[in-house]
């Protein structure tokens, strides 16, 4: 991995049980700030694990287990003085099944923002129109704003809750294949937002689709039953991967 | 050539008769619970629906329950539900929410409460009874009264009727209030904690408003359970005859109910109360009815959406 850029988030002998199952087996890799990475790998093979663990999502599940580290910016996130909900302002999430608030589009924005403070109508309202401009929705939905989020299609769904995570001002944006549910149109649409997006955030991208992986990432990390395989600039992983396994799942030949 | 039809199947003869037999025995038991409902219903409309009037609803009964109406019983069983569900459905609402969203699954706590919860249902109503004189009235009554030496609380109450039926009702509560909580998307959860909402913020702002109907379907089912229920209140504070409205919640009141079994019971001619009966047996069940329908519309809905 190249030395030149930062790193945002680095995991060190990461591992994570559920119960008495393993499902990750110590992840170590540094992945760089204002760039996207992608997870790709075979179903249950660790890649959503490993985000969900950057935000500690996988604390709601009982039975979880995490060895090794977890850095972001620094700190570890493990760490018992970390207030969860502070973490997760900082790194937002966007989830395979988009499903807005039941509430108007507006609300939906909002619904981060004004968890902890009052803020004034106007103030709100720039944060709207900015979040809806940055996720490419803001002409789709300037005359509805204050209509049900439920009524917009499943693609405008999921840039709404592009647009939700990234009000709350985020520095890493965490995407669980967030392209799955939708049409080829709308992926693109998503993809094209996700270029756009890492001049600001660090984004983390696990996806099924190996080709969105090489469309849209900067670097790739391939994943097989727990282990981190290889991890390496996506071109390099794309067209000379190192490891025998990886160049088996890229070419079709498995998973 | 042509092929055996694929529907001509080669079932034997004697499948298909205790097939049919079946289907017969079902059918046969459905319309006998149909027909057993509609035939209350007819007997009670026309033996009581001549006595049904607006003056029935309104007055006071006279002459020892011989005459008059049911007011003092209606007015009375309305305001028992109604403390009923303001004490029972905050407790059974919080029961709920512990047990779906902060116990975990195979707590002891948490296994312990469900088997509790499980195990009240399927109590006879007469034990809350004597549970509600044990408990309500000579210790929590009696003990106020000594302690603040007022004699107000150590008698049977509308109050401590009401909380004696909370008690019943609480697990028709929590039941449908954990349903419905558990109704509640994990992805809607999910999207609220990762956007930095604390667990008690995502509660109070995602999964109580996704579950207000389901709360309200079970406080319904709760008042409908406790508006038809008698044995246990027998002894925390219903009357037979009151001269006018409970004042106070610390005073005794009268009930549907229990004016029923009064009148089948107690009354100097039976007899002659038959109509009165069968009246008041009408607008009793009009009002289960109507709650336990209304509970039925409202979950309907909760499912389509």
């Amino acid at each position: 991995m190249a030395k030149e850029l930062a790193t945002k988030i680095h995991s060190s002998k990461f591992s994570v049980h559920y119960g008495s199952k393993q499902a990750l087996f110590d992840v170590t890799l540094d992945i760089p700030e204002r760039r996207v990475t992608a997870f790709i790998g075979p179903s249950g093979c660790g890649k959503s694990t490993f985000l969900r663990s950057i935000n500690r999502m996988n604390d709601l599940i009982d039975s979880v287990r995490n060895d090794g580290r977890m850095i972001v910016d620094g700190i570890d996130v493990y760490d018992r003085l970390v207030d969860v909900a502070v973490l997760r302002r900082k790194i937002g999430m966007v989830f395979q099944k988009s499903i807005p608030f039941p509430k108007s589009i507006f609300e939906n924005i909002t619904y981060g923002l004004t968890l902890n403070e009052r803020m004034s109508k106007s103030a709100l309202n720039d944060v709207v129109e900015s979040s809806l401009r940055k996720s490419a929705l803001w002409d789709e939905v300037k005359d509805r704003l204050q209509h049900s989020a439920m009524g917009l299609s499943g693609g405008q769904q999921q840039r709404l809750c592009i647009a939700r995570a990234i009000a709350i001002n985020p520095e890493i944006l965490l995407m669980d294949e967030p392209c799955s549910a939708l049409d080829p149109i709308s992926t693109a649409k998503v993809e094209e937002l996700i270029t756009e997006l890492k001049d600001t955030y660090t984004i983390v991208l696990v996806t099924h689709n190996m080709q969105q992986a090489a469309r849209v990432s900067d670097y790739t990390g391939f994943f097989l039953l727990g282990r981190m395989i290889e991890f390496d600039r996506t071109r390099t992983l794309f067209t000379s991967p190192s490891v025998k396994e990886t160049e088996d799942y890229i070419t079709g030949r498995f998973g | 050539m042509t092929l055996p039809s694929p529907f001509s199947g080669p079932h034997p003869l004697s499948r298909r008769v205790v097939g049919f037999f079946a289907v017969m025995i079902a059918v046969t038991a459905t319309v006998a619970i149909l027909g057993v409902i509609l035939g209350m219903m007819a007997e009670f409309v026309t033996q009581g629906g001549g006595e049904l009037s607006w003056a029935f609803l309104t007055e006071f009964p006279r002459n020892s329950n011989m005459e008059g109406g049911i007011w003092p019983a209606l007015a009375g069983t309305t305001l028992l539900v109604l403390l009923m569900t303001l004490m029972g459905v905050p407790i059974g609402t919080a029961t709920a929410l512990y047990l779906s969203e902060f116990a975990r699954k195979d707590a002891w706590f948490a296994r312990t409460v469900r088997f509790a919860v499980n195990t009240l249902a399927g109590v006879p109503s007469i034990v809350f009874g004597l549970f509600g004189v044990g408990f309500f009235i000579q210790f929590v009554g009696v003990g106020l009264d000594a302690a603040t030496g007022s004699v107000a609380l150590g008698d049977g109450s509308l109050l401590w009727s009401s909380a004696t039926l909370a008690v019943l009702t609480l697990p028709v509560v929590i039941v449908s209030v954990e349903e419905a909580l558990r109704a509640v998307p994990l992805e809607l959860r999910e999207a609220s904690l990762a956007l930095g909402a604390t667990r008690f913020q995502t509660i109070t702002k995602v999964v109580l408003p996704n579950a207000v109907s389901g709360i309200l379907t079970g406080s319904i089912l709760a008042v409908g359970r406790g508006a038809g229920e008698v044995a246990a209140i027998m002894f925390v504070g219903v009357t037979y005859s009151a001269e006018a409205l409970p004042n106070a919640v610390t005073e005794k009141f009268m009930h549907l109910g229990y004016h029923l079994y009064v009148l089948a019971t107690q009354s100097p001619d039976v007899e002659k109360t038959l109509p009165l009966q069968y009246a008041t047996t009408l607008v009793l069940l009009g009002l289960t009815f109507t709650l336990n329908f209304s509970a039925i519309i409202i979950r309907s809905r909760l499912r389509r959406h």
